[in-house]
């Protein structure tokens, strides 16, 4: 965004400017995606292994049956939520500096969300007859257990899936309008058809501006559904550190925490690979510090809650669970509260720290770490030390599952890299609306920036 | 399709006598030999897959050299309120009217949300391809299916011995006898500590022990209202 007293960039140069993630890939892209297919290759490879042989290549048990996998799936919602929230909450409260972020992190939550979707299904015993759980008519006429908290996750998820996409797509086509008049070959032809005819008519804003915010407004209460659905897998069980009713506003902080760190560590590598450190400035960093503080300031209470009534209670075999877990994963705990409390809150209330992009990376970084661990920490404990003493057994990832995950990762960041490529990552329209209705009014005898006319 | 009110005149259940059991086992090798239940080798076991649908417990008791054991047969436990039924999202766990808790093999997808659910953790899953070692293969009972890996497995209370012995009373136009039916563990119990029948026949032997005022359900605090019943042991140990 511009400053006071420096020029305007012409359009063409903004364009060039934020577009230039869209430039031909150079060597070293190719090298990163090709980095990335080699990891996806191999978490595919350990999962046929695991198809070809057998539930056995993972460290599961009885009575450990969910582990690593569910693990996963529960992160990468979680990462999904971020750029719905942050993208809708901010596009609903009209924070300006939401602009240049809008696109990383509607993209994020697109990608994570599919990534997430993979896991219930890695996870089955015999993957292939993954469509019982779909209510699709048959002959015998049988339907899916509408009971059943994964039939609501499926469902969630797959609604998930549609209205984040929808989400991404309606903020990309006016972006897509000027990508396509700047390309040509096959490119023209896909952005042709992708840009449905956008024309950028007043008609056309105005009805686009409606779409998105009704969008905007109608993407939250999904995406609190979503993972408090997620939360319902573990809280309507009767298992011992899972039954608990905070637990669904408990995950959805959780997962608004990953993501808006998530959402930090893309915009820091955004910001470095493609130079856009006009866009993404301190003062976003600055921002979204707060939102991490705010959110994990959420969590801390969250998690004292759940801890301190069961402590208090002290039902035994509730208090077994957290005793097991304290003293099996004491380092995993240590790290998880550090980087999901500690860290973020004390680090996050200085105003330097927040400007210090290494600093942002670290913390960002390190809440999603413990977010994996939190969660991993939520589902395994439990399953080990469940309620018949002579049943308690420990778990131990295997290759295969660690390998899948790392799959799984890799994946995420491959869609993203070949996204950067193929799709605006900054929010060229959103950003220059901003640029056209930026106005220098004069307060005396000094001259500020100010934003002209009604934000919508 | 009219849908018809399910009712049944059976209620299967169990009453096990914890002052009788002796922990031998027999029970847990009558299960393997009736059910097609996978051979574990040592390896399996002690990963914690099993596939035991009959466990016996052993707990020491007191402190050296005063130590006693104690065992506590632990099978499904076929419950009113099942935690696993629920869950599963393609009814592979459902009750049935004689409400027996079922396992539909071909319908499992193998979330084993179910076997996280079951309290009792007697849920067991086929992590392998199980193999009969010849001539084991040759024993394999036709009247059961022989589960493939990837679905979870339980305690049926031996369904086909059931099932076997209804067609016949039905042919015969009766109810079924009590003590006509046994599943094979409790055939098989040599101090019979295990007793199975009608629990909705008030004056079936399963009925009659089951009104001891020793009896108890394993964690009844969760109100899964089990189907089988445990008579308390140990009146003559100082515990």
């Amino acid at each position: 965004m511009s400053d006071t007293g420096v020029t305007p960039k012409s359009a063409s140069q903004l364009n060039d400017e934020m577009l230039s993630s869209m430039r031909p890939p150079t060597k070293r892209w190719f090298i990163l995606a090709f980095f990335l297919g080699l990891v996806v290759a191999w978490g595919l490879g350990a999962f046929t292994w695991q198809v070809t042989h057998g539930m056995y290549v993972t460290g599961k048990n009885r009575p450990c049956m969910w582990a690593l996998y569910i693990t996963g799936f529960v992160f990468w919602v979680g990462m999904s939520h971020s750029g719905t929230m942050v993208s809708s909450i901010l596009r609903l409260s009209q924070a300006n500096w939401r602009r240049p972020i809008l696109r990383a992190a509607e993209a994020m939550t697109v990608f994570s969300i599919t990534v997430a979707g993979l896991f219930p299904l890695i996870h089955l015993g015999r993957n292939w007859i993954f469509f019982y759980l779909i209510p699709y008519p048959n002959q015998r006429g049988l339907w899916p257990n509408f009971r059943s908290p994964l039939l609501w996750d499926m469902m969630a998820i797959t609604t998930y899936i549609i209205g984040s996409s929808l989400f991404l797509y309606l903020g990309l086509l006016p972006d897509l309008a000027i990508v396509r008049d700047r390309s040509i070959g096959w490119r023209r032809t896909l952005y042709t058809i992708l840009a449905m005819g956008w024309r950028g008519s007043a008609h056309e804003w105005s009805v686009y501006h409606k779409a998105s915010t009704l969008m905007a407004a109608l993407i939250i209460p999904v995406a609190v559904s979503v993972h408090s659905i997620v939360a319902w897998d573990f809280a309507v069980t009767v298992v011992p550190g899972w039954h608990s009713t905070i637990f669904p506003p408990y995950f959805v902080i959780g997962a608004i925490l990953s993501g808006i760190a998530a959402v930090i560590t893309l915009m820091i590598i955004i910001r470095r690979a493609f130079h856009l450190e006009e866009y993404l400035t301190a003062q976003h960093f600055d921002n979204m510090g707060k939102l991490l503080l705010m959110i994990s300031l959420l969590w801390a209470y969250a998690y004292f809650v759940e801890v301190q009534t069961t402590w208090y209670a002290h039902e035994p075999i509730e208090w077994e669970v957290f005793q097991f877990m304290a003293g099996k994963y004491t380092l995993p705990l240590i790290i998880m509260l550090i980087g999901n409390a500690v860290l973020p809150i004390t680090a996050m209330c200085f105003k330097k720290l927040r400007r210090s992009i290494g600093m942002m990376l670290v913390v960002s970084l390190w809440v999603n770490v413990s977010m994996f661990l939190e969660r991993f920490l939520i589902i395994v404990p439990s399953l080990s030390h469940k309620n018949m003493p002579f049943m308690w057994n420990v778990y131990h990832p295997s290759l295969v599952e660690s390998s899948v995950n790392l799959g799984a990762l890799a994946g995420f960041a491959l869609m993203y890299t070949l996204f950067c490529k193929l799709f605006p990552i900054i929010g060229v329209t959103d950003v220059r609306e901003l640029e056209v209705r930026q106005a220098e009014v004069a307060m005396g005898r000094a001259r500020l920036a100010s934003i002209a006319g009604k934000d919508e | 399709m009219k849908m018809e009110k399910l009712t049944s005149p059976y209620k299967w259940g169990m009453v096990i006598d914890l002052d009788r059991c002796t922990g031998c086992g027999a029970c847990v090798v009558a299960c393997q030999a009736e059910n097609n239940v996978g051979i574990s080798d040592k390896k399996q076991i002690s990963e914690g897959r099993d596939m035991h649908w009959l466990r016996i417990e052993r707990f020491w008791v007191g402190e050296y050299p005063d130590v006693r054991a104690r065992f506590l047969p632990v099978m499904c436990q076929h419950c009113h309120d099942a935690p696993c039924e629920p869950v599963c999202p393609v009814y592979a766990s459902y009750h049935n009217p004689d409400g027996l808790n079922g396992q539909v093999y071909n319908r499992c997808v193998g979330t084993r949300y179910c076997g996280n659910n079951c309290p009792y953790a007697v849920r067991v899953f086929n992590f392998y391809t199980q193999e009969w070692p010849s001539p084991l293969d040759n024993q394999l009972s036709p009247d059961i299916t022989v589960r493939s890996r990837g679905v979870m497995e339980k305690c049926s209370f031996c369904i086909q011995r059931i099932r076997r012995v209804k067609e016949e009373a039905k042919g015969e136009g009766r109810l079924i006898r009590d003590g006509e039916v046994q599943p094979a563990c409790a055939q098989t119990c040599p101090s019979e500590a295990m007793t199975f029948g009608n629990l909705a026949d008030h004056r079936s032997r399963a009925a009659r022990l089951a009104r001891s005022p020793r009896r108890f359900h394993l964690l009844e605090n969760l109100g899964t209202h089990p189907s089988v019943i445990y008579l308390k042991g140990g009146g003559r140990e100082h515990v």
